[in-house]
């Protein structure tokens, strides 16, 4: 994906400057937004440092690990149909966590150890899609509701601190960098709130289904 | 509104306190362990840097150009009848596929119009309450092996929107 459009951004501006006489200029700029990129990581670098730092702290003193389990009943109502116990759970609560906490690195391996722990789930549910040699009898898989919620609150992004915003912020001359955050939280809190009643109002008509590939399993069993 | 930025200038502070007092608390070497996640945030930002300067060189070739101006120029008639300035609409499309690309248009508006203007608080906020959607769709998905993907996208861009929506009415309070 990146490939194509970064390839078309460049493309596209040596295109238009060569029609609009603009060429020379985009040397200039070329080798100055280089140099830019490297001043603005020198910034950033303090304030990511500083924060990964502070992470480690609540990560040792067992903060993290405090508000992942905190976050139970949370999911149990998120996600009424995975049994307590179950992997997939874990993994949601520390990719949610990760994800609020901004701790990047942990946010995307916890998220897909989460979507395959949903598979497995379907699987155990007797989905016919997600069994072993579904892929070839079926017409490919189709997404669970758990599978649909978790991605949808994943993308509408729960965000503590937005450290590399207020990193960038800083470097351009801001005078109060950090006052994004609580109009960020307040954005985040009322997309998040609006995307939970969407897919608790999408979830209903499921439940048939469940009930059918239940059915399959305990023929089977 | 001064609520609002009344509790963004306290929480870091806050933040700061509280985990280091837990840190103490729980027995942590906290300065020990303050130093080994700086020198983790450190790795990251290195591991960032050629991805930056990328982007930054596609933006800026397409900000000499006259790219970025000819196409807020197009949208502009599209977007100020709903309040959105012409200049963010390139941001809020680039996010959708790529957050490192947006993050380049983001500091191009910064560079133009202040972080602290109307565009500046628009922007920042835009970025710091929305994620890369068909990135992270495709991404997750293929984890799963999955391929229909039934209500996922009308959900995400329903967020995506409430969230815009959000960021235009909050930069305009604060700015």
């Amino acid at each position: 994906m990146l490939n194509y459009l970064w390839a078309a951004m460049i493309a596209i501006g040596i295109i238009y400057a060569a029609f609009t006489g603009n060429l020379e200029a985009i040397t200039n700029a070329a080798l100055d937004s280089a140099g830019e990129g490297i001043s603005l990581c020198i910034t950033t670098a303090g304030v990511m440092a500083l924060w990964m730092g502070l992470m480690e702290i609540a990560q040792q003193a067992g903060l993290v690990a405090r508000l992942t389990k905190g976050i139970g009943p949370l999911l149990s109502f998120l996600f009424p149909g995975i049994p307590k116990g179950h992997k997939a759970r874990e993994y949601i609560a520390t990719n949610i966590i990760a994800n609020v906490l901004g701790l990047g690195w942990a946010c995307t391996p916890a998220g897909l150890k989460a979507m395959e722990e949903l598979a497995r789930l379907e699987r155990e549910r007797g989905n016919p899609e997600y069994l072993e040699d579904g892929l070839q009898k079926t017409r490919g898989r189709t997404a669970s509701r758990e599978m649909c919620t978790f991605l949808i609150l994943n993308i509408s992004s729960l965000q503590l601190i937005p450290v590399n915003m207020i990193a960038y912020r800083s470097q351009y001359g801001s005078t109060r960098p950090a006052a994004i955050i609580a109009p960020s939280i307040l954005a985040t809190l009322v997309s998040t709130l609006v995307a939970v009643v969407y897919c608790k109002c999408r979830d209903r008509g499921r439940h048939k289904n469940v009930k059918a590939y239940n059915g399959v399993e305990r023929r089977a069993a | 509104m001064n609520v609002l930025s009344h509790i963004s200038d306290i929480i870091i502070p806050i933040l700061l306190f509280y985990i280091i007092g837990y840190g103490l608390v729980s027995k942590v070497k906290v300065y020990e362990a303050f130093l080994t996640g700086a020198r983790e945030g450190l790795k990251v930002v290195v591991d960032i840097m050629p991805t930056l300067v990328g982007l930054l060189v596609a933006v800026g070739v397409l900000r000499a150009s006259g790219f970025l101006e000819f196409l807020s120029g197009l949208l502009a008639p599209l977007a100020e009848p709903v309040g959105i300035p012409a200049a963010v609409v390139p941001v809020i499309l680039v996010k959708l596929f790529s957050g490192s690309a947006a993050t380049g248009l983001v500091l191009d508006a910064f560079r133009t119009y202040g972080p602290d203007s109307y565009i500046g608080m628009l922007v920042s906020i835009l970025m710091s309450c929305t994620e890369t959607c068909f990135y992270t769709m495709s991404v997750y998905y293929l984890a799963a092996k999955v391929t229909k993907t039934r209500y996922t996208l009308p959900g995400a861009l329903l967020s995506l929107t409430v969230s815009a929506v959000m960021s235009l009415v909050l930069a305009r309070g604060m700015g």
